[in-house]
């Protein structure tokens, strides 16, 4: 397994090398480091030297890719995209066009993200098993129709209808929670309840469907029937072999996810006023931040990349008939 | 499940009570503040987004101005309650002192033709302090207390607070000169060098030194900007320093009361450069250091900023004059009384309006703006003018209305081959008239009313009321736009529009030589709102010209209008301060975006001879009889040669709730929160009768739970009995299976 996990991270490294150039490409397109100079300096009284000193302190007075005035190396290295993007391998995200340390920001932002997706993450599988599994024991009844016409229902919802409804509701009209806000340390739970209850309620009608199929598929097969033939309770049969062995498919929608978590949502952190990860790469985007984006890609490839291998990894814990190779 | 379905309903209608017995239990359930701030002496404010810089050398933005205005202490402030605005001396003795001298140093008269230089002389205040803060902490040898000699010393502070040695130290007239070394060295990137380089003797030598000293230093070493020569600027004691101008600049003292010329320490300047600092995020661009009313106690923009009470601030007191109405608005109930008022100030991050305006309605926010979502909620206009809503009147809450120092304008470029002041003098002059015929159909009021509630009013000319030079009346109209009937100003009849159209070539909106229709383009940022595109399409049919919509992102935009590519456009100016000369260089000539590269405030190119040679002449003299006159003979001119279609100028509108007092709006200075007063306890009554928690909704959905559970419980009982019967009498019974 060990020279799998080695040989996936040896491939994650073109991977993470066109990514990285596709968004830098992408970002020269829209901005020259002119424009970017003049949005950080602001619109009044701002002299083409200024622009200047700005792009040299920063770097960006550089060419992008090759530098025509350097030799050998140095003509690659002596480059934007080599100083501002392929040190990123070794983590070091350097700062933002506004001056700020990345890293710091960064370290100081995953904790409001974890603390809304973590919760939202934990409680929304466990409700949509829940609520899936519960459809499945009354299979093709009125509850199973019922409860399908809700969950598609649910699903055409939009998030953002979610969130004003609970907030108008919830925090507005029946005062129970903050409408939106966060506080440190022990206070942080109010303000979590309202966004995480949101969560789980606009994931439900999606991640029950997916469930409830993968149960279903379960239920049909020869074991489980053997397992009622032979009088085992309805919901042992439920929580004794369809859920273990329901939950190989899951593991494959879910694991992916798990190291993005920090990464936040967008929505839900804008509206509540979450301090996340997820709002920082908006603003960034919005003030045209070029080293939080690239770093916040990177980021999010390397998580991606680090869940995809989790996921492998993880099915081989929980089917022994896989083996990696 | 019927276990299940109890243990539920039991959790559900627990809730409220658990949550009721902890933290919550002293303050209302969807209270956004800390437990512990209950019933305090703060005030609580909101910001949309984070300020991009607090060092008073680069911020440049009224969104950075309202938390470092409190901070920072410039030599000169607004009076809080005069209009129009009136300096005053804020830590100075008194207004500087101006010597005016010629090229030799002698001194001269203030109107002398030989007159070279202005000395401005400032005396401080003895015994003003700083703020508590670590850099000016001492060990016992009296030397820094912190000293770090590399990056890992720095590693054990993420923030300022981190820092538990602090001092403090009295204001000396050497950080005032200190501010301006770093005002003057190119790497701080002040928006301001470039035009104060033009009136401060040798800033621009000592900038140019600055940047050869720092080429020869390692990376991350700090320069002592004390250790380079500047001219301009002297230190004459502890308490006295002199700036030197070249020639007259009346204009500086506004700049005085601006915090680019804030005292900074050196001590502070060194703290900050120390290795390691900035890695941490632990600049003087994110933790000011002041000896104003308040310092910043917490900031974390992603979430919160905090101010609190300079234990050190100085005697200051709330002013005992202002207007003739400020007695009878309670204005100056508070006059002699020692400042500040309030202890802290909690601006929290809100980005959406919904959640704003509901924790201002909720009492969790002292104060609040109106956006357009809860304008109509907050705000009724009637016969009488406008007023606040019967719902907002019911809470005591109070508004306050004010001008802003701004104009927003419908451009055109003067440069533009159809619409702009270049050909022949004949084509020039077809040109205006096409300008003017425009003029006259842009409906500035409707646009007001239709897309800004309101919020505003049409503008005559660049300057805005409550600016010396802004004239009310038949005198103050546009003549070219207006005619003054029954006591008002009317806009001139479309008729006259297409006669004015028809001599600029173009009758029936089509060119009279080739008749072509007339194309006009509006270069604009974004698609825009399709109402108020369809707007202006109308204001253009109206002579049947056809708009076009040149839509373009913010860049490229830019890119556009510095290269002079524009044809028309709308743009926007928010004032320095409060001077004519501040508004009518929007159209001075020298000061074109395309002349000087995009550095100029001259949008649409404009450049007349006569208005500018009237203007150099304006922006020296005194707010005179003489100075109106040439204001008024080049707004005269600009009227004439319409460079801007149209113009407002926008309202601000402010909610207070009912126990903050003291409230006046102040277009100029963000620096008035330390006259803010509010009544803690009637805030928290106010807030537990607004905000009693509603349970119901929480019973009735744990209800509902039941209710649906209850015959999925009772259909699972009744599958188990179907088996059992089936499986003691098979012959009678089949498995239902799938």
């Amino acid at each position: 397994m060990l020279a799998y996990i080695i040989r996936r991270l040896g491939y994650a490294i073109p991977i993470l090398i066109g990514v990285n150039l596709l968004t830098f490409a992408l970002f020269f397109v829209v901005n020259t480091p002119d424009q970017m100079a003049q949005v950080q300096l602001g619109d009044k009284h701002i002299t083409p030297e200024a622009v200047q000193e700005w792009k040299a302190q920063r770097g960006y007075d550089k060419p992008l890719l090759f530098n025509p005035d350097k030799s050998g190396l140095s003509s690659v290295t002596d480059t934007i995209f080599y100083e501002k993007s392929l040190r990123l391998f070794a983590l070091d995200f350097g700062k933002s066009d506004a001056g700020r340390s990345i890293a710091a920001d960064i370290e100081q932002r995953m904790w409001p993200s974890l603390a809304v997706a973590l919760p939202t993450f934990v409680i929304g599988i466990s409700v949509n098993i829940a609520f899936a599994l519960f459809i499945v024991m009354f299979r093709a009844s009125i509850f199973d129709t019922s409860a399908m016409i809700l969950c598609v229902a649910l699903m055409s919802i939009s998030g953002v209808f979610y969130v004003i409804a609970g907030q108008f509701f919830f925090a507005k009209e029946w005062n129970l929670v903050p409408i939106s806000g966060y506080l440190s340390g022990a206070d942080a739970w109010r303000f979590l309840i309202l966004p995480v209850i949101i969560g789980v309620i606009s994931g439900i009608g999606g991640g029950t469907r997916l469930y409830r199929t993968l149960f279903l598929e379960e239920a049909n097969k020869d074991y489980v029937r053997t397992a009622r033939a032979k009088g085992v309770p309805e919901l042992t049969v439920l929580f004794r072999h369809i859920l273990p062995n329901g939950l190989i498919p899951i593991l494959t929608s879910v694991v992916v996810v798990i190291p993005s978590l920090f990464m936040g949502s967008l929505l839900v952190e804008s509206f509540f006023g979450i301090p996340g990860l997820g709002s920082y790469t908006l603003d960034a985007i919005q003030s045209q931040d070029f080293a939080i984006v690239r770093s916040m890609v990177f980021l999010g490839s390397v998580l991606y990349i680090i869940g995809l291998l989790l996921t492998d990894i993880s099915y081989t814990l929980v089917d022994p008939r896989v083996r990696l190779s | 499940m019927g276990i299940t379905g109890k243990s539920l309903l039991a959790a559900l209608i627990s809730l409220p009570l658990v949550l009721s017995l902890s933290a919550c239990k002293d303050q209302a359930w969807n209270n956004p503040h800390a437990a512990d701030e209950a019933g305090k002496n703060i005030l609580y404010s909101s910001f949309s987004g984070r300020p991009k810089h607090l060092d008073p050398v680069i911020s440049y933005s009224s969104d950075e101005g309202r938390f470092i205005d409190q901070i920072y202490d410039p030599p000169l402030q607004y009076h809080y309650l005069k209009r129009p605005f009136q300096l005053e001396p804020n830590t100075l003795t008194a207004m500087p002192t101006i010597v005016y001298r010629n090229a030799e140093g002698q001194e001269v008269a203030a109107d002398a033709a030989d007159l070279a230089f202005s000395d401005y002389y400032f005396e401080l205040q003895p015994g003003i302090l700083y703020q508590p803060h670590p850099a000016l902490a001492l060990n016992d040898e009296g030397g820094a207390f912190y000293q770090f000699t590399d990056s890992n010393d720095a590693a054990a502070f993420s923030t300022l607070s981190d820092f538990t040695e602090t001092g403090t130290r009295e204001l000396k007239a050497e950080d005032y000169v200190y501010q301006i070394r770093r005002l003057a060295d190119p790497t701080s990137l002040s928006p301001i060098r470039g035009l104060l380089s033009e009136y401060i003797v040798g800033m621009n030598e000592f900038g140019d030194k600055a940047k050869d000293i720092r080429a020869e230093l390692q990376d991350g070493e700090w320069l002592d900007l004390r250790s380079i020569e500047f001219s301009g600027v002297e230190v004459i004691d502890d308490h006295r320093y002199r700036v030197r101008l070249n020639g007259k600049y009346p204009q500086f003292n506004y700049w005085l009361a601006f915090h680019f010329f804030a005292p900074v320490p050196v001590e502070a300047d060194r703290f900050y450069n120390m290795p390691g600092m900035s890695d941490r995020n632990l600049t003087l661009d994110w933790y000011p250091i002041g000896t104003g009313p308040y310092m910043m106690t917490e900031n974390d923009p992603n979430k919160v900023i905090i101010l609190e009470r300079n234990p050190n601030y100085r005697d200051d007191f709330y002013p005992s004059e202002g207007e003739s109405s400020d007695g009878d608005a309670g204005l100056l109930d508070d006059a002699g009384q020692k400042l500040p008022f309030i202890d802290k100030f909690v601006y929290r991050l809100e980005k959406e309006s919904i959640p704003l305006w509901s924790k201002f309605l909720q009492g969790y926010y002292d104060r609040s703006g109106i956006s357009s979502d809860s304008f109509d909620q907050a705000v009724k206009i009637g016969a009488s003018g406008i007023g606040l809503s019967e719902e907002m009147l019911e809470r005591g809450i109070s508004l306050e209305v004010d001008v802003l120092p701004g104009t927003y304008y419908f451009g055109f470029n003067m440069l533009d081959p159809v619409v702009g002041d270049v050909g022949t003098t004949e084509e020039r002059t077809r040109k205006r008239k096409l300008r003017q015929a425009i003029a006259i159909v842009y409906d500035q009021a409707e646009y007001i009313s239709i897309f800004m509630n309101g919020r505003g009013e049409t503008g005559m000319s660049p300057l805005p009321p409550g600016i010396f030079g802004y004239q009310e009346g038949e005198e103050g109209i546009n003549p070219n736009v207006f005619k003054w009937v029954d006591g008002k100003p009317v806009r001139r009849s479309i008729g006259h529009a297409k006669e004015l159209l028809a001599q600029a070539g173009y009758p029936g909106g089509r060119n009279a030589n080739t008749g072509e229709p007339l194309v006009l383009n509006l270069d604009t940022v974004g698609a825009g709102a399709s109402a108020t595109q369809n707007w202006l399409i109308k204001q253009f049919k109206k002579l049947d010209i056809q708009l076009n919509f040149r839509a373009t992102d913010y860049n490229r935009f830019k890119d556009k209008m510095k290269a002079g590519n524009a044809q028309m456009f709308q743009w926007g100016w928010m004032a320095d301060y409060p001077d004519a000369e501040n508004f009518l260089f929007l159209l001075y000539g020298p000061n074109g975006l395309v002349t000087t590269k995009g550095a100029g405030v001259n949008s649409s190119n404009y450049d007349n001879p006569r208005y500018n040679e009237l203007f150099e002449k304006m922006k020296l003299m005194e707010n005179t009889p003489e100075r109106m006159a040439i204001i008024r003979d080049m707004l005269l001119i600009v009227h004439n040669d319409v460079p801007w279609a149209s113009s407002f100028h926008p309202h601000s509108y402010v909610l207070n709730n009912e126990w903050v007092s003291n409230s006046k709006p102040h277009g100029i200075s963000k620096a008035v929160i330390k006259y803010l007063k509010i009544d803690p306890e009637r805030r928290t009554e106010l807030q537990a009768q607004w905000n009693s928690p509603v349970i119901w909704p929480l019973i009735l959905v744990a209800a509902l739970l039941f209710v649906v559970a209850l015959p999925g419980y009772m259909a699972y009982r009744r599958r188990l009995q179907h088996r059992v019967s089936s499986t003691l009498n098979p012959s009678t019974h089949q498995d239902g299976g799938q």
